[in-house]
C-alpha cells in the first residue's frame, strides 16, 4: 500500500473520532452499546445429542439445573410442570436397562405447532419450539397432540420468575432449549450440569459443529421416528 | 351572559381542581436519563413492550435497550428491587392511579435479575 493511501485512511480514521466526540455530550452519531440482536437465523438447526450409554441410572443432575433455571418447584404431582424427565427403562428380554433424560424434541414438524388455534405454539426460525404466553388461552390441545408428553400447564399463580424465564398461570410450558441462554450464547441448563458430559448440544446445520460431525459418524435415534417429526433432539445408543 | 359566566366558572374550578390533584409519588429506582424522552415514554412505554415482545419471542431478536428487564434494571426500587412490590413502586403508582390493570406481571418478575440471584444463593 502506498503512502499516499495510509495518509488517506488515517486522515479519515481521526476526523471520524473527532466527529464523533465534537457532538453534544450524550449523542453520537451511532450508538456503540445499544445491542440489537439479529434475531434467530434458520440457518441454524439447534439440536441435542443424548448418549444414553453415558447416563447414570438415578443421577438427576439435568432436572435439578432445569428447575432451578426456570424457576421450577421440582415437584412431580400431576399439577407439577417438568420440563425435564429422567427416564428408566428396560429390555425384558436381555435385561439391559437404560436411562434418559426425557424433554421437549423440538421437532421440524411440531404437532403441538399444527393443533394450536392461537398460533401460540411455534417453531421460532432456528427450530427451538416455544410458546408464545402472550397468546397462550390455555386450552391444552398441544399437550394432547405432544407425542413425548413433554408440555405441562400451570395450574396455579407463579411467584419469584427468573426475570429471564417468565411463567404464569392458565398458560402451556415445555423446555425452551434454555433460549434466553442460547441468545447470549450459552449453553442450556441441562447440557452445563450433566457430569457425564452426556448431552451434546449445538448447530445440527453447521457441518464443523461437534454435534453435526456426531450425528454423521454415530448411529443416532429419533424417538417415535415413525411420526417423521424430525426432532432435534437425538438419542445415541438406544 | 349568564350561561357564559357560569361556564367560565365552571372551567375555572375545574382547573384550579386538576392543578390541586395530587400525581402520584414514585419510588422510581436509580431514575437518570431513561433511554428515550420521559414524557414520551410515559405516553408510549405500552407500544414499546407490545412490539418488542412479539420481535424477542418469536424473532429472537431482543432489542435490550427497550426491553422489560431494562426497565426493571434501572427502576427497579433500590429498597425492595421490585417495581410491584408496593404502592409506590414505578410501575405500580402510576397504573393504580390510571386504573389501567397491569398484567405483564403475571407471568414476568418484577425484580431486578441481581437481586434474584442473590435470594437464590446462585453467584
Amino acid at each position: 500500500m502506498s503512502d499516499m493511501d495510509m495518509n488517506r485512511r488515517n486522515f479519515l480514521k481521526t476526523s471520524v473520532g473527532a466527529a464523533a466526540v465534537a457532538l453534544a455530550p450524550g449523542m453520537m452519531l451511532y450508538s456503540v452499546a445499544q445491542a440489537k440482536s439479529e434475531g434467530a437465523s434458520s440457518k441454524v438447526r439447534w439440536g441435542m445429542l443424548i448418549d444414553t450409554n453415558q447416563c447414570k441410572p438415578g443421577c438427576n443432575d439435568c432436572v435439578t439445573a432445569c428447575n432451578r433455571e426456570n424457576g421450577l418447584s421440582g415437584e412431580t404431582k400431576a399439577t407439577d410442570s417438568q420440563w425435564i424427565r429422567k427416564i428408566e427403562i428396560k429390555d425384558i428380554s436381555t435385561g439391559r436397562e437404560i436411562s434418559l433424560p426425557m424433554m421437549c424434541q423440538h421437532c421440524e414438524h411440531p404437532p403441538c405447532v399444527d393443533v394450536c388455534p392461537t398460533n401460540a405454539s411455534m417453531k421460532r426460525a432456528d427450530g427451538i419450539v416455544l410458546v408464545d404466553k402472550h397468546r397462550c388461552i390455555g386450552c391444552r390441545y398441544c399437550m394432547m397432540a405432544c407425542p413425548y408428553k413433554a408440555r405441562s400447564f400451570v395450574h396455579e399463580n407463579v411467584h419469584d420468575q427468573n426475570p429471564d424465564v417468565p411463567r404464569g398461570k392458565g398458560t402451556v410450558e415445555s423446555c425452551t432449549l434454555c433460549v434466553h441462554r442460547i441468545d447470549q450464547g450459552q449453553q442450556p441448563a441441562c447440557v452445563e450440569a450433566c457430569s457425564n458430559k452426556v448431552i451434546l448440544f449445538g448447530d445440527l446445520n453447521d457441518p464443523n459443529s461437534a454435534i453435526a460431525q456426531k450425528v454423521q459418524n454415530v448411529a443416532t435415534t429419533q424417538l417415535r421416528a415413525d411420526l417423521k417429526l424430525n426432532t432435534g433432539v437425538r438419542y445415541q445408543g438406544l | 351572559m349568564k350561561l357564559l359566566v357560569s361556564l367560565l366558572l365552571t372551567l375555572c374550578v375545574s382547573l384550579a381542581w386538576a392543578g390541586e390533584t395530587a400525581s402520584p409519588k414514585l419510588d422510581i429506582g436509580k431514575g437518570g436519563q431513561c433511554v428515550e424522552d420521559t414524557q414520551w415514554m410515559r405516553k408510549n412505554h405500552m407500544h414499546l413492550l407490545k412490539h418488542g415482545r412479539d420481535d424477542a419471542l418469536r424473532r429472537g431478536i431482543r432489542d435490550e435497550k427497550h426491553s422489560l428487564k431494562t426497565c426493571i434494571e434501572c427502576h427497579a426500587s433500590t429498597k425492595d428491587n421490585s417495581v410491584i412490590a408496593r404502592d409506590d413502586s414505578f410501575c405500580v403508582g402510576c397504573h393504580k392511579y390510571e386504573a389501567v390493570k397491569l398484567d405483564c406481571f403475571e407471568c414476568h418478575s418484577g425484580t431486578r435479575k441481581s437481586a434474584w440471584l442473590q435470594q437464590r444463593g446462585i453467584k
